[in-house]
């Protein structure tokens, strides 16, 4: 089909009849919709609820006395795609390993939870936290102290700006 | 004479303060009613419920960059927007905003001119406003710019017509061209009574002559990339746009002096009538351009020419007719 038969096609469109009444509808519906809530939420101050399931920022559980659960098994570690897990192991006299230094590269992480199903001791897990915003690329490699605490890192428009 | 110059200077320092006012606060009214159409806020972060935003942009576009592009017609290009803002905000001179008041024991007007010819003058003047944005369009040496000029162009002498046409039936009804006159023809009962077709036929063209959504071909988003001010920015483009909603304004004004009884209304006539129709003209004005969408370019010619100019001589016929054989 040529340019020509597609010029005669828009011209040959004639209009159906029908001009006022959708005009009033349309007004009555814009109208309708200004006089309605908001359907937008006014992030940061509000937030929406994510599901239970969400992957956020990894948290490293501890026990009743405030010690680590994890065992430097290194499982996840290993299992992690990006690699974003670095654990450098420290054994006890008794026999008991603990981490000695467990780093998270948060930039690297894909979030996958992989590392959350691997660990045998329910060690870690991933949080709800999914705004964390900073300006160094250092900040966003966390260690033992950051990971206990997540929620301290939910973004707060105050404290950046 | 001293003592008339002062009220006069003191009259138009209050009226052009006031208008500029609105001008920049309709902005935030655009703003927040097409966000509420769109179930969104709007602005809500500068002030309480922001309603400083305003300021805000007037501070922004003072620090922008100035640009002007090396194949611009630089002169033409620098005076466009001056003839923009000058034409719109020379029309507050001919507002009535109400009747006299009496302030200190002086009889004070509420408007600053009363011209015999104040509808004619209006009219004018509006369409210099048009130039503003073809001679920028024109200059800026940008192909959306050219082509946005030419629409405002095209769209200008095709709308300009039917306006006239609907003014002149209501100053038949009235019996004069003088806005103050037409205010007080309409004590009784309201001109969109007398003339609900004009009324019609005046939104219609006054929303192509102020370029909004649906007839806004000179500036067209999608097509023209903001059409004849592409190239301008900082201030220059703040004064096209403070134009435009100055124009608003005007309009608004407009339909309230012509068609809505001007500062009369019921229980006490006074200028909070004239400015609660205003406002309702400018919510109107935003509210339909949340509503419609653009026209293509050739249904806006052929609406303007085709309907919409007979449309109006046909009214003017039967406005005549009327007038024969009742004898008014």
């Amino acid at each position: 089909m040529g340019d020509k038969d597609y010029i005669l096609n828009v011209s040959d469109r004639r209009p159906e009849g029908k001009y006022i009444t959708p005009i009033l509808k349309g007004l009555a519906y814009t109208l309708k919709n200004f006089f309605s809530k908001p359907i937008t939420i006014m992030y940061p101050e509000e937030r929406r609820e994510v599901s239970d399931r969400w992957r956020g920022l990894h948290r490293l559980k501890v026990d009743d006395q405030g010690k680590l659960l994890c065992v430097a098994c290194g499982l996840c570690a290993k299992i992690c795609p990006p690699q974003a897990i670095t654990i450098v192991p420290y054994e006890e006299a008794g026999g008991t390993r603990y981490p000695k230094e467990f780093v998270i590269d948060e930039l690297r992480c894909i979030f996958c939870g992989y590392c959350q199903e691997a660990c045998p001791k329910d060690a870690i897990e991933l949080s709800k936290v999914y705004d964390f915003v900073d300006y160094e690329r250092e900040n966003f490699i966390f260690d033992i102290e950051k990971l206990k605490d997540p929620e301290k890192y939910i973004f707060n428009s105050k404290k950046i700006a | 004479m001293l003592e008339f110059m002062t009220i006069l200077i003191i009259k138009t320092l209050v009226a052009f303060t006031v208008s500029l006012l609105i001008v920049a606060y309709s902005t935030w009214i655009e703003r927040k009613v097409l966000g509420h159409v769109q179930l969104r806020h709007g602005p809500t972060r500068v002030g309480f419920h922001g309603l400083m935003q305003p300021i805000a942009d007037g501070i922004k576009g003072f620090f922008k960059e100035e640009l002007v592009p090396d194949n611009a017609d630089k002169p033409l290009f620098l005076i466009a927007p001056i003839i923009s803002i000058f034409a719109s905000v020379t029309l507050v001179v001919l507002i009535p905003f109400g009747d006299t008041v009496t302030i200190m024991g002086r009889e004070i007007t509420l408007y600053l001119t009363d011209l015999d010819v104040g509808m004619l003058l209006i009219l004018g003047i509006s369409t210099i406003g048009s130039y503003g944005g073809i001679i920028g369009g024109w200059s800026s040496g940008n192909k959306y710019g050219v082509i946005g000029g030419l629409r405002g162009t095209a769209q200008m002498i095709s709308y300009e017509l039917p306006l006239a046409l609907a003014v002149i039936a209501v100053v038949m009804v009235s019996g004069s061209l003088s806005l103050i006159d037409i205010v007080n023809s309409q004590t009784g009962l309201w001109n969109i009574v007398k003339q609900p077709f004009a009324f019609v036929l005046f939104i219609i063209c006054g929303l192509a002559e102020l370029n909004r959504t649906p007839f806004d071909m000179p500036e067209a988003e999608a097509e023209l990339a903001c059409g004849f001010n592409v190239e301008y920015s900082s201030m220059k483009f703040a004064l096209f746009f403070m134009a435009e909603y100055c124009h608003m304004f005007v309009f608004s004004a407009l339909v309230t002096t012509l068609f809505l009884g001007g500062w009369h209304g019921p229980f006490v006539d006074g200028p909070h009538w004239f400015f609660l129709k205003t406002f309702m003209m400018i919510f109107f004005c935003v509210w339909e351009r949340s509503t419609f969408p653009r026209l293509r370019y050739d249904q806006v010619m052929s609406f303007g020419w085709k309907i919409l100019l007979p449309c109006g001589l046909i009214n003017i016929l039967l406005t005549g007719l009327w007038m024969l054989v009742f004898n008014i």
